[in-house]
C-alpha cells in the first residue's frame, strides 16, 4: 500500500476522533435550541465553568477563596482535602443543576415568549456573567485536569497497524475515550428523548407552549430539565477538552468550532450534532493533509466555516434539521 | 339576568340523577362559574356570566362570533383568569390556577387553531396526553425498569384503544405536519381524550370542516359521552349542528349570557332569535 494513502487513513481517524470532541460541544447547543429555541451563546462558558468546577472540587480549593481572603484578611485556598475524581463529578453534576435551576428562575422565566434575538442577546449576558463568577470562584490559572483518562498513545494500535501496514498509527487514548464517552451520551439522549416521560415532554414543549400546557406540562420544569441536560454534557465537553488543552479560559472558545458543526448537522438534530461533528473532524484533516501544503497550511482555521457556509446555500436546515413543512 | 337564576335553580335541584330520553345518565354539578367576568383593559369580554355543567352531560356554548365563548373556555381551562366570580370545581372553589395546573385536575382541551406538536408523530402526540398519568420519578426513567417500563406499556395500550376508536390508525406514524386540517382536529381530540378526563372542552371542533367531516365529528363527540361518559363543553357557532348534539345549551352575545336551557327552549327564546337573525331597530 502506498505511503500516502496509509498515512491519508491515520490521518482520517484521527480526524474522525477530533469530530467527537466538536460534535460534544454542538450536543449542548442542539439540546437547549430543541426545547426552547433558543441558542445558547454560552454553552462554551458552561464547558468552561464546569470543568473549572470540577478541578477545583477535586483539588478541594475553596471557592471565591480570593474573594474572602481579600475581604476578611484571611489566607485559606485549599480545604486540605482531595476529593476523588467519581465524587468530584457527581458533585459538578449538582452544581450544574443548580445553576440551571438559577438561569431559569432569574432570567428565562421573565423573557418567556420573547422574541429570539432577545433571547439570544440574555444568554450573550449570561456568558459574561458566567465567566467572570468562574474567574471570582475558582481563580483564572491554568488547571490541568485530571480524571483519570487514560492519555498518550495507544500501544495496541500501534503495534497492530505496523504489523499490517508497517507503520504504526498514532492515535490518542484520551480520543478514543472521548469518542467513547460521547457515544453512550448520545445513546442515552436518544433514548430519554423518544421513550421516557420527560423526554416526551421536552419535545413536546419545543414543539408547542400552548398545546403543551394544556395536556398539563409545566414549562418552568422542562427548562430547568433541560438546561441541567446541557449543563452535563458541557460538563462531559469540558472534561474532555480540558483534559486535551488544559482547564483555561480558550476553553471557552471551543464553541466557537461547534458552529459549523450546527449548521451541517441541523440545530434541532441530536444524531445530526455527531454526524456533523464527524463530517468536519474528517473533513478538516483530510483538507489540511492533501490541499494544505500547497496553499501554505494552517487550513484547519477556516476550513469549517467555508464548509458550513457551503451548506447554508444549498441545505440551510442542515443534514438533518426538521425540514420546514408548511402547507398553503 | 334571568337566566342565570334559572341555572342556580337547576343547580340547587339537580344534584339527583337524570336519565336522558336516548338512555344517557346524567348526574350532579361537577362544575359551576359563578357571576364570572372578565376584562381585557376597558374590553369586557365576559360580563357576569353564571352556569353549571353536570356530570355527563354535553353542554354547548354559542353564540356569534366575538360573544366571548373561546374566553369563557380558557377561563375554564386555566388560560385566562377573570377579574371577578368564581369557578366551583366538584364542589369546592378553585384558586387561580395555571394551564397546567388546570389540566392535572382532569379537564382537557382541544383548541380553535388546532395546537398539535406538529413535529411529532400521531401516536407521540397521543402518548403527551398520557403524561399526567405517568408517576415515575426521573430516576426511574433513567434505569428504564420495573415502574417506568410498566407504565410506558400501560399507557401506550391506551393510548392505542383511542386511536382505534377516533379511527386514525392508518395515520399513527406520521407527522403531524403532513395531515390535512379535519384528521388534525381529530388527533387534538385523540390527545384531550387519551388522558381520560373529567371535562372535555372543545373549541370549534367544527370549524372548517365540510359536511362529512362535520358528521364524522358529531359522531365521534357522542359516542366518546356515550361510551365513556365524558362530560363534554364545546364551543360552536353553527347552530344546527350544536342543537342535535347537546344536552343543554348557553347562548352568548357581546359577553353576557342571554340564553340558558335544552336546545328546544334556547331555540325558542327571543332573545336569541334576535341575536342570531338581527333585530329591525326602526
Amino acid at each position: 500500500m502506498p505511503d500516502q494513502l496509509i498515512f491519508a487513513m491515520e490521518v482520517m481517524l484521527n480526524g474522525l476522533l477530533n469530530g467527537v470532541m466538536y460534535a460534544l460541544v454542538a450536543l449542548g447547543f442542539v439540546l437547549i435550541f430543541k426545547a426552547s429555541g433558543i441558542f445558547n451563546y454560552a454553552q462554551g462558558v458552561m464547558a468552561l465553568f464546569a470543568a473549572m468546577t470540577l478541578v477545583g472540587i477535586q483539588q478541594g480549593r475553596v471557592p471565591f477563596g480570593h474573594l474572602i481572603n481579600e475581604i476578611f484578611g484571611t489566607d485559606i485556598h485549599y480545604f486540605g482535602w482531595e476529593v476523588p475524581a467519581l465524587a468530584a463529578i457527581a458533585l459538578t453534576v449538582l452544581v450544574m443543576v443548580g445553576f440551571a435551576w438559577l438561569v431559569q428562575r432569574f432570567v428565562f422565566k421573565h423573557l418567556v415568549g420573547q422574541e429570539p434575538i432577545i433571547l439570544f442577546m440574555a444568554t450573550i449576558g449570561l456568558a459574561y456573567f458566567l465567566e467572570g463568577v468562574s474567574d471570582l470562584m475558582w481563580g483564572s490559572e491554568i488547571r490541568n485536569m485530571d480524571v483519570g483518562l487514560p492519555q498518550g498513545i495507544n500501544d495496541w494500535i500501534d503495534a497492530n497497524t505496523f504489523e499490517i501496514f508497517g507503520y504504526g498509527f498514532f492515535i490518542d487514548n484520551l480520543d478514543i475515550s472521548a469518542a467513547i464517552v460521547a457515544g453512550m451520551l448520545v445513546t442515552g439522549l436518544i433514548a430519554f428523548a423518544q421513550y421516557t416521560k420527560q423526554g416526551r415532554a421536552m419535545r413536546a414543549v419545543a414543539d408547542d407552549h400552548q398545546a403543551a400546557l394544556s395536556v398539563g406540562i409545566k414549562l418552568n420544569y422542562v427548562w430547568v430539565l433541560v438546561w441541567s441536560l446541557a449543563g452535563i454534557v458541557a460538563l462531559v465537553a469540558g472534561i474532555m477538552w480540558g483534559s486535551k488543552l488544559g482547564v483555561q479560559f480558550s476553553l471557552s472558545l471551543i464553541a466557537l468550532k461547534a458552529l459549523p458543526v450546527l449548521m451541517l448537522g441541523g440545530f434541532t438534530s441530536i444524531p445530526g450534532a455527531i454526524i456533523g461533528g464527524l463530517i468536519i473532524g474528517v473533513g478538516e484533516a483530510l483538507f489540511e493533509f492533501s490541499i494544505g501544503p500547497m496553499i501554505g497550511g494552517a487550513t484547519e482555521n477556516w476550513f469549517a466555516y467555508v464548509l458550513a457556509l457551503v451548506f447554508l446555500v444549498f441545505r440551510p436546515q442542515g443534514l438533518f434539521g426538521e425540514k420546514i413543512i408548511e402547507r398553503v | 339576568m334571568s337566566g342565570a337564576q334559572g341555572g342556580m335553580a337547576m343547580h340547587d335541584a339537580g344534584q339527583d340523577v337524570t336519565v336522558t330520553a336516548d338512555g344517557r345518565t346524567i348526574g350532579g354539578v361537577v362544575m359551576e362559574m359563578r357571576n364570572i367576568t372578565l376584562r381585557f383593559g376597558g374590553v369586557v369580554a365576559i360580563k357576569d356570566i353564571s352556569f353549571d355543567i353536570r356530570e355527563g352531560e354535553i353542554r354547548a356554548i354559542i353564540g356569534p362570533n366575538g360573544a366571548g365563548k373561546s374566553s369563557m373556555l380558557n377561563v375554564i381551562s386555566g388560560f385566562y383568569h377573570p377579574q371577578e366570580g368564581e369557578v366551583i370545581y366538584r364542589g369546592s372553589k378553585r384558586p387561580p390556577m395555571k394551564p397546567f395546573q388546570v389540566a392535572r385536575q382532569g379537564i382537557a382541551r382541544t383548541f380553535q387553531n388546532i395546537a398539535l406538536f406538529e413535529g411529532m408523530t400521531v401516536l407521540d402526540n397521543v402518548m403527551t396526553g398520557r403524561l399526567n398519568h405517568m408517576k415515575a420519578t426521573i430516576l426511574d426513567q433513567a434505569i428504564w425498569w420495573g415502574k417506568a417500563q410498566r407504565e410506558e406499556v400501560e399507557n401506550r395500550r391506551k393510548a392505542e384503544e383511542v386511536i382505534d376508536f377516533l379511527e386514525i390508525q392508518n395515520i399513527r406514524k406520521t407527522p403531524v405536519g403532513r395531515l390535512p386540517y379535519g384528521l388534525k382536529k381529530r388527533v387534538e381530540l385523540a390527545r384531550a381524550l387519551v388522558a381520560e378526563p373529567k371535562i372535555l372542552l372543545l373549541d370549534e371542533p367544527m370549524a372548517g370542516m365540510n359536511v362529512e367531516e362535520k358528521e364524522d365529528m358529531s359522531r365521534f363527540i357522542l359516542d366518546v359521552n356515550d361510551e365513556f361518559g365524558t362530560t363534554i363543553v364545546l364551543i360552536e357557532h353553527d347552530m344546527g349542528v350544536v342543537m342535535d348534539l347537546s344536552d343543554r345549551v348557553v347562548v352568548m352575545d357581546y359577553g353576557k349570557k342571554i340564553g340558558d336551557g335544552t336546545p328546544d327552549e334556547v331555540r325558542r327564546n327571543q332573545e336569541v332569535i334576535d341575536a342570531y337573525l338581527g333585530v329591525a331597530h326602526d
